[in-house]
């Protein structure tokens, strides 16, 4: 109880930035009274516990969770097996994204529009469907490629580097207006849940591999699933 | 009041339908490849609970308080009436600087905002575990949320003026790409993941409301081209100026060191 107690304060402490903004742009920049006052405290309350009992929650569930996925299947010793975790993880967290489903029909209604595909509901819906698949199917592929890098200790920035260099050629390619999709795609890929868990398992899995530093190697998971997803797309837009 | 709590069920079950496809991956690996029981399990399902009740809680609150909000101001602030201080007449000229309440808006709130960012706390709380307690958890949030305040207050900046966003990234990838050469080792990973955690549940909606805002209200834009970007630019600056904490930490610490020599 008094764990929580001390979560609540710090969940205060963190959005207090938020409702001073509010709060000074509101009243002496724009000089506007406060639609409906007390809808507004009421969710502010809300959002306060709501981070408390989240972060509570994360050092129950979600982090040893993760470290101790990681620690399993290392000891299990099967590459394989954390090959297909790896890809299950990245993909199933992606493809039912409510956000990832919402940018992707809306990038089929902007392709169909500028007469890339067939502006019909079929041709667009299974253009939209494509794309989400491709989008979770990059984000496994990041996860495995991640969970390998760990493994074998490559460095980071190389692969990273590397992604760049290839999405900014690939941009060249691409049609105009798939280029804004692919690089909101990359963003939307990275849930509340999914950060935590992922993190977790790339510091559990660089603690427990021998040789490798965790600060090093077990970071980098994030950014490889922001980064893949644009390149990807990149390419789905240059392919159909 | 019917509607609020419709809402609210509606909420719930987005959370749990976002947790589930890892409750049954989690559940499977368990059971068929790893043949162990889950540690703790109790403290786990314990955990998930406040996980899922926290993260919709977390939504409807935004949803109520600071979405709308958020939506109105945008609104507001891009509207050309009130950037020429309500003298302007019909179609004259607005000079990019007279929209300096938009760059301090878009700054502050990409600040405050990533300050609050659940998975961006997560992250740090990780980094200060993982670190020995040597990175702070509010060392590494500050360096990130200045650098979310400086890219939408620069690409507040880039809509107003219509500049090229690939000219912006180019420019940031460079710096990181020398920052990188530079930086302590230690660093570089967690300053790559800063970038992706930071367009999350709360600053991408208010971002994108203020984005549109104003695309929609600076002339010869159009939000479908222009309205984007922010997003792009957001996860590109927290890994320059991680990096940059970083460097200047170090900086401080060996002049520390020569001095006590």
């Amino acid at each position: 109880m008094q764990q929580f107690y001390k979560t609540l304060v710090d969940a205060l402490r963190d959005l207090a930035p938020i409702v001073g903004v509010v709060l000074f742009f509101q009243l002496i920049v724009l000089q506007q009274p406060f639609p409906e006052p007390m809808k507004i405290a009421g969710g502010m309350i809300a959002v306060v516990i709501g981070l408390a009992l989240f972060i509570q929650g994360l050092e129950l569930s979600l982090f040893p969770l993760g470290e101790n996925m990681a620690g399993a299947l290392v000891r299990k010793g099967s590459v394989p097996w954390l090959i297909i975790f790896s890809f299950a993880l990245g993909f199933g967290t992606t493809v039912a994204e409510p956000a990832l489903i919402a940018v992707s029909q809306e990038a089929a209604r902007i392709t169909a529009s500028a007469g890339m595909i067939e502006a019909t509901d079929d041709a667009q819906s299974s253009y939209a469907f494509g794309l989400r698949m491709t989008v979770a199917i990059s984000v496994g592929v990041a996860i495995i490629v991640g969970v390998l890098r760990i493994i074998k200790g490559w460095p980071l920035q190389y692969i990273i580097i590397g992604g760049y260099l290839m999405i900014v050629v690939l941009t060249q390619f691409a049609p105009e207006s798939i280029i804004g999709v692919a690089y909101d795609s990359g963003g939307v890929t990275t849930s509340t849940i999914t950060v935590p868990l992922v993190t977790a398992l790339g510091i559990g899995l660089s603690t427990v591999i021998k040789g490798r530093n965790p600060m090093i190697d077990g970071f980098g998971l994030i950014a490889l699933a922001s980064l893949f997803p644009i390149g990807f797309v990149l390419m789905y837009g240059i392919i159909i | 009041m019917e509607e609020l709590i419709e809402k609210i069920v509606m909420t719930f079950l987005t959370t749990v339908r976002d947790v589930a496809p890892i409750g049954v991956l989690l559940i499977f690996f368990q059971t068929f490849v790893l043949k162990t029981p889950v540690p703790n399990l109790k403290k786990v399902i314990v955990g998930f609970i406040y996980v899922i009740s926290g993260l919709a809680l977390f939504l409807i609150g935004l949803e109520q308080a600071l979405f709308p909000l958020g939506d109105l101001m945008a609104k507001q602030l891009t509207d050309p009436a009130f950037i020429t201080g309500g003298r302007g007449t019909e179609g004259q000229f607005i000079e990019w600087w007279q929209y300096y309440w938009v760059y301090i808006f878009a700054a502050a709130i990409g600040f405050s905002t990533t300050v609050a960012e659940p998975s961006l706390i997560a992250v740090s709380i990780k980094a200060n575990e993982t670190s020995g307690g040597a990175l702070k958890p509010w060392g590494l949030r500050i360096a990130v949320a200045v650098g979310v305040a400086v890219s939408i207050a620069l690409g507040a900046f880039r809509i107003v003026t219509g500049t090229s966003l690939a000219y912006y990234m180019m420019a940031g990838y460079l710096i990181v790409i020398v920052q990188t050469i530079f930086a302590p080792k230690m660093i570089v990973p967690l300053a790559y993941d800063s970038g992706g955690v930071t367009t999350s549940t709360v600053t991408v909606p208010l971002v994108t409301a203020l984005g549109l805002g104003l695309a929609s209200t600076v002339p010869g834009r159009s939000p479908l081209v222009d309205g984007f970007g922010l997003i792009a630019l957001a996860s590109l600056f927290p890994m320059i100026t991680v990096m940059g904490y970083a460097q200047i930490s170090q900086y401080i610490q060996s002049r520390k060191e020569r001095i006590a020599l």
